[in-house]
């Protein structure tokens, strides 16, 4: 426990100065790094043709934002199509390990910033795949991501404006001024924390009872540090950062989960400052921070007390399954709080073997839209439109049309939050629905994993609940989990379901471009709609958004959208298999 | 006619509850889409109660169900009819009286004709006497009446029409009380203000308000995220039955009654009733709105342009204070000015014989009446006065004064003047009195600035609304009384092209802005304003450029707009969150019921007594919280003036908090009572 509040302490003393670097990048002024990265901007801009000065309207910036991630999509799943007669791979993958639904699933995981991995990387992706076709995603995608944050605070605090940015400038500046520099730093750090940086192949070593094991390696570093600081979650190795040599210490660890929730917590600042009033931005913070910290603490509290069933046999009490002990409980689910809070999808541990309600924690937090400090960008957006629905359902109670920041909330805007709240809702409903009763044939080839191709067996699972290791309460948990997290743009798993099958690839590639879709592109229009308003002066009159009212309005809006969207799923998944639980079956 | 302004009476309940069952009418229902899902639900219940009847299933049990789903839909409708009713009712009258009227056309030769109503053209002179009904808007053009406008305002009071003055102006449908008036017809038939009020008043051309728009689509997106969650129920049932091999699925009027308590039946029923109500409880205060619109612009309001006279000050000055000259005693100087005023009838003058009454208890002088002369007040002298044999007493303007003074031979002191000054630098008037050739003094003459109107302006601070008086006095008297009546801001010597320039530079700041007008020189900026009330006895000019018309031609009543306007926003937002933290309970008492049977350790989570009471109960609830809120969606929320944040803690806690816990006990007491009557 005291871990948490140590880790929350760090992340409250950085959410300023990383807000007020954010915003002097965004809003142009002078770096220190002007100097030495200043000429890479200018050449960038050159090199693609970009007017950097430029104001796009809103539909300009999503027409930007789309092209670029359509392309880089296509270009990652060439890559990997072809990863065969491409360099840097020693393992000789080709494109058996890399069928075209597994491709496709990868390139929109990675583009989507969600880094769902259908696919065991040690088994399935060369280097160049890790280092090129994947990890310019994780730069790319966290850049999309914050570009869209970056807007929709521009057009909320804007007045009267036509535009809400350029969408090209604010991708190149906050990769340069921000991923590049902190990379740089961090992969150093890690390095020296123990963490492997070598185009060398797999080892194959003799252990001290003298079992042959192949030890696998990389230049994991340069991959962590974006895969932790972009919040894209994507493992190096499929133990993700449970791994030894991806998070070889509590520091590391430490440092790692600090690395989450760096920009996205600094971005709520950012906003504070953007608009001219810094506590706007707290009361965002204290809204995520209050959800963040509840999770965290209930979900240690359940880990802690363990599972009842084990006490008759007088042994653990606390619920060690599925966790590293180099972290133990608490590193554990305030990890698991953390990744899931934060759309990062990393994990340390295994959440599937978690209690029924310290596994909700996790599952709430996706479902909570990931806003509790959310994504890089995705998170604050997430919260703003939540900010805006709050405000709109109480802000008539103070007598006003509801506005904020000054802007008045209308019908667009409303319609506009209320599509990313739909598409949301049904793409996880609609989805784990299918997946729950889905009948295919047994050997239909639709949902058979090619494991021949990964040097196992091929099999042939029938019906889509038949992916599932675990029955029942808890089966239904890991389908809702799957698909919440995919849409939610999250990407851990719960783990305890087989989903690289062509038809699950296929779903949960099209869960992770609604998830991020149609939530981005509402974003960009409110935004856009937002610009042209004027804003009123705030006065006594006015419902106050930077307040602790408002703090707790937006928590218990959050819980209460949540909740009421999925409390059905949640109560025939884990609320019954906690109860299950507790009645010692 | 119904006078009462009581919302609950006999004939109004037995009409709404005639036209909820009108209303049931899908197309009418289809506009609201809450509702319509709930009438969906209804029919499908209904279906299942049917089959259940034939094959001997639990009839009793979904025919319950049905029962309540409909009467959902019935009280959502009576709800709205309820709303309806008063201004029904009156547009009945309105009709009734305009289709029977007739009128006495005056000719030109001082001869009358009777024509029916509807034939009246504009420019026509109408005769109407003691019990006549007024057959068309127009201007009394000759004498004066005593007039029952209770057709149009609900008030039963009679009021004052008269020629000439301020209240000249009469509306069709209203009836004469006494003396006979001649009126000049100033609108064509079928334009009348009686017609367009019949139209508002029924609803008829009820456009829904953009706030109203936007929160329809927030409640129609929130019936599509419960729909989704009910439908994909079914799925997850039917996997967690395959999965622990016993159980059964919900029954489909079980989910449509899951989906009914969800979606936000309580906002979406009494939605339209909040609006509907809000316009009559503007006409209840006489004030005709043309659109809601206009009505919720003043809940947004931010800044109010208020005239000085008749809206922060009476409108008349009252003499406060008398300043003698040196060697004047000031009782000699209040007897002069009682002299010189006795003949004058303005209310200044009054006032001044009041005061000197009541200071020295100077009675009305007993004057041999041959020897006394009324001089009058002309623009050439600005003076009044009285002449007694030959002495001349006068009273006048600083200047005006001394120069009869001077023309006497007689001088005016530095002293007067200096409290001449005084006065106007305090904001008031002064007046000089005089005789003959010796200067008696300064009569103060005070702007009485109206009782509670500083607290009000306090208030009006208090909720962020900045005040701004608007008066065509210089700005030293501005300053002064728009400091002792605590307005925020002041348009001195104000031209209608500056007020229209306010206006526009508040509005450019983001602010919403209302006034009142009445002249024709009013029009442009009363068009510009977001809320602009015209008064009824203002030309038509200015009606026309306004979005609301107070028939008291009351310019105070702004505020009150202002306040219900406010009212109207904070009952749809209050019962928007109650509607939405209800559903917390009614999931509690739902799912675990549903689920009981396939998860026996759900029973946990149970409060209830068996899976049918506690859907059952979850509906009655959902259905008669409906009922309970009519009389909050009628009236309003209670209303107080404070700042946004301490409303919304406030609410917040009342509608908010106050929501998620108090279905609780009573989805419990319904749930036993259904239980002990063997009902479920």
């Amino acid at each position: 426990m005291l871990q948490i509040v140590l880790y929350f302490l760090i992340i409250l003393a950085i959410t300023k100065p990383v807000g007020g670097y954010l915003f002097r990048v965004f809003d142009g002024k002078p770096l220190l790094l002007d100097r030495p990265l200043g000429w890479l901007e200018r050449l960038t801009y050159r090199a693609l043709g970009i007017r950097k000065d430029e104001v796009q309207t809103w539909r300009q910036y999503a027409g930007s934002l789309l092209m670029f991630s359509l392309i880089s999509m296509v270009v990652t799943y060439v890559l990997l199509r072809f990863q065969g007669s491409l360099p840097l791979n020693p393992q000789g993958f080709g494109s058996a390990q890399m069928p075209a639904h597994l491709a496709f699933n990868t390139a929109v995981s990675f583009m989507t910033n969600t880094n769902w991995q259908s696919y065991s990387p040690e088994l399935s992706v060369s280097y160049f795949s890790n280092m090129v076709a994947l990890s310019i995603h994780n730069w790319a995608s966290a850049a999309v991501g914050l570009a869209v944050a970056v807007a929709l605070v521009r057009g909320l605090s804007q007045k009267s404006a036509n535009g809400i940015g350029n969408f090209w400038r604010d991708v190149v500046r906050g990769t340069l001024y921000i991923f590049l520099p902190i990379c740089f730093i961090g992969a150093f750090i890690y390095v020296a924390m123990g963490v492997p940086q070598t185009f060398a192949g797999p080892k194959l070593i003799t252990t001290l009872e003298g079992i042959k094991q192949t030890i696998a390696l990389g230049p994991v570093a340069s991959q962590e540090i974006i895969k932790q600081l972009g919040t894209n979650g994507g493992g190096f190795f499929n133990a993700n950062s449970a791994h030894p040599f991806e998070n070889p210490s509590a520091l590391a660890d430490l440092f790692t989960k600090v690395l989450i929730f760096l920009i996205p917590a600094g971005l709520t600042n950012m906003f504070g400052r953007m608009f001219g009033n810094q506590r706007q931005g707290w009361a965002v913070f204290a809204a995520m921070s209050v959800l963040f910290l509840s999770g965290a603490f209930i979900s240690t509290a359940a880990e802690q007390s363990g599972n009842p069933a084990f006490a008759k046999y007088g042994v653990q009490t606390a619920n060690m399954e599925g966790k590293e002990t180099r972290f133990g409980i608490a590193g554990s689910t305030l990890f698991a709080s953390v990744t899931t809070g934060a759309s990062c999808g990393a994990v340390n541990s295994m959440h599937d073997s978690y209690t029924p309600i310290g596994g909700l924690v996790p599952l709430f937090n996706i479902l909570s839209g990931e806003v509790i400090f959310g994504g890089v960008g995705a998170g604050l957006y997430g919260m703003l439109i939540i900010a805006i629905l709050a405000v709109f359902i109480a802000g008539l109670m103070v007598g006003r049309t509801p506005e904020y920041l000054g802007k008045k909330i209308g019908r667009f805007e409303v319609q506009m939050a209320m599509v990313s709240v739909l598409a949301m809702a049904a793409s996880i409903l609609f989805m784990t629905a299918y997946a729950s009763l889905g009948k295919l044939p047994p050997n239909d080839p639709l949902n058979t994993y090619k494991g021949s191709s990964y040097g196992a067996t091929d099999t042939g699972y029938g019906p889509l609940s038949g992916n599932l290791n675990n029955p029942g309460a808890h089966g239904f948990s890991e389908t809702l989990y799957t698909f919440a997290s995919a849409t939610g743009n999250n990407g851990s798993a719960f783990a305890g379901i087989t989903a690289n099958t062509p038809i699950y690839n296929t779903l949960i590639g099209l869960a992770m471009i609604i998830g991020r879709f149609f939530v981005i592109l509402p974003v960009l229009a409110i935004a856009g709609n937002m610009a042209k308003k004027k804003i009123a002066p705030a006065s006594k009159g006015t419902f106050p958004t930077d307040s602790g009212t408002f703090t707790l309005l937006l928590v218990g809006v959050v819980v209460i959208v949540g909740a009421l969207t999925f409390f059905p799923a949640l109560a025939l998944g884990p609320i019954v298999e906690h109860l299950q639980m507790i009645g010692g079956k | 006619m119904n006078q009462s302004t009581s919302l609950f009476q006999p004939a109004l309940i037995g009409r709404a509850l005639k036209d909820a069952f009108v209303k049931l009418n899908p197309k009418l229902v289809a506009k609201n889409p809450v509702m319509f899902v709930v009438l969906v639900g209804s029919i499908v219940t209904s279906v299942f109660w049917m089959r259940d009847l034939a094959q001997h299933g639990d009839a009793l049990f979904t025919g319950q169900l049905a029962l309540w789903l409909w009467f959902t839909v019935l009280f959502a409708n009576f709800a709205e009819a309820m709303a309806e009713g008063r201004g029904k009712a009156q547009a009945d009258s309105l009709r009734k009286s305009r289709t029977t009227m007739m009128a006495r056309r005056a000719l030109g030769n001082g001869k009358e004709e009777l024509v029916a109503a509807p034939l009246l053209a504009k420019g026509n002179h109408v005769v109407c006497e003691a019990g006549d009904v007024i057959p068309a808007d127009g201007e009394v053009i000759e004498g004066i009446a005593s007039v029952d406008e209770s057709a149009i305002t609900g008030e039963s009071a009679p009021v004052i029409r008269e020629s000439g003055g301020d209240r000249s102006a009469v509306t069709g449908g209203t009836k004469v009380l006494s003396d006979r008036i001649v009126i000049q017809v100033t609108q064509d038939p079928g334009n009348s203000f009686l017609d367009r009020m019949i139209a508002l008043v029924e609803g008829a051309k009820r456009q829904k308000t953009p706030n109203e728009i936007a929160l329809s689509i927030l409640l129609s997106g929130l019936t599509l995220v419960f729909l989704f969650a009910t439908v994909t129920l079914l799925p997850f049932a039917q996997y967690a039955v395959d999965q622990s091999g016993h159980g059964t699925l919900p029954a489909v009027p079980v989910l449509a009654a899951l989906l009914v308590c969800l979606i936000p039946t309580t906002i979406g029923g009494l939605l339209s009733a909040i609006g509907i109500a809000g316009m009559d409880r503007v006409m209840q205060r006489n004030v005709l709105a043309m659109s809601g619109r206009a009505v919720e612009a003043a809940g947004d309001v931010s800044t109010l342009l208020l005239d000085k006279t008749g809206t922060i000050t009476l409108g008349n000055r009252e003499a406060t204070t008398f300043y003698p000259a040196p060697g004047v005693t000031e009782r000699e100087l209040a007897e002069a000015a009682q002299l010189s005023s006795l003949a004058d009838e303005t209310p200044e003058g009054r006032s001044i014989v009041v005061l000197a009454k009541n200071l020295f208890d100077i009675r009305e002088h007993d004057m041999d009446r041959e020897k006394v002369e009324f001089v009058a007040f002309t623009a050439q002298t600005r003076m009044s006065g009285i002449n007694i044999g030959n002495r001349q007493i006068r009273k006048g303007a600083t200047e005006s004064v001394k120069k009869f003074i001077e023309a006497n031979g007689g001088t005016v002191p530095i002293e007067v003047l200096q409290s001449a000054d005084q006065v106007a630098k305090a904001g008031s008037t002064p007046l000089v009195v005089a005789d003959g050739s010796r200067i008696m003094g300064v009569v103060q003459l005070k702007d009485i600035v109206k009782g509670g109107m500083k607290e009000r302006f306090g208030q009006m601070r208090e909720m962020g609304i900045k005040t701004v008086m608007i008066t065509g006095d210089n700005p030293l008297t501005a300053a002064a009384i728009a400091a002792e009546a605590g307005v925020d801001d002041f348009i001195a010597e104000a031209t209608p092209e500056q007020k229209l320039a306010y206006i526009r530079q508040e509005q450019a700041g983001g602010r919403l802005v209302a006034m009142t007008g009445d002249g024709t020189n009013d029009a442009p900026a009363l068009a510009q304003a977001d809320v602009g009330v015209a008064m009824n006895t203002g030309t038509q000019a200015a009606k026309e450029a306004g979005n609301m018309v107070d028939l008291d031609s009351n310019p105070t009543k702004l505020i009150e707009i202002v306040e219900i306007g406010k009212q109207l926003l904070m009952t749809r937002g209050a019962l928007t969150t109650f509607s939405i933290a209800n559903d917390v309970a009614k999931y509690f008492a739902i799912i675990p019921a549903m689920f009981i049977v396939t998860y026996p350790e759900l029973q946990k989570m149970n409060f209830l007594s068996n899976p049918k009471s506690a859907v059952l109960a979850a509906v009655i609830f959902n259905a008669l919280i409906i009922i309970a809120l009519i009389p909050l969606a009628l009236k309003g929320v209670p209303y107080r003036p404070m700042s946004a944040a301490k409303v919304l803690r406030r609410n917040l806690f009342l509608y908010g908090i106050v929501g998620v816990i108090i279905p609780f006990p009573f989805i419990w007491i319904i749930d036993k009572a259904l239980v002990l009557l063997k009902l479920a």
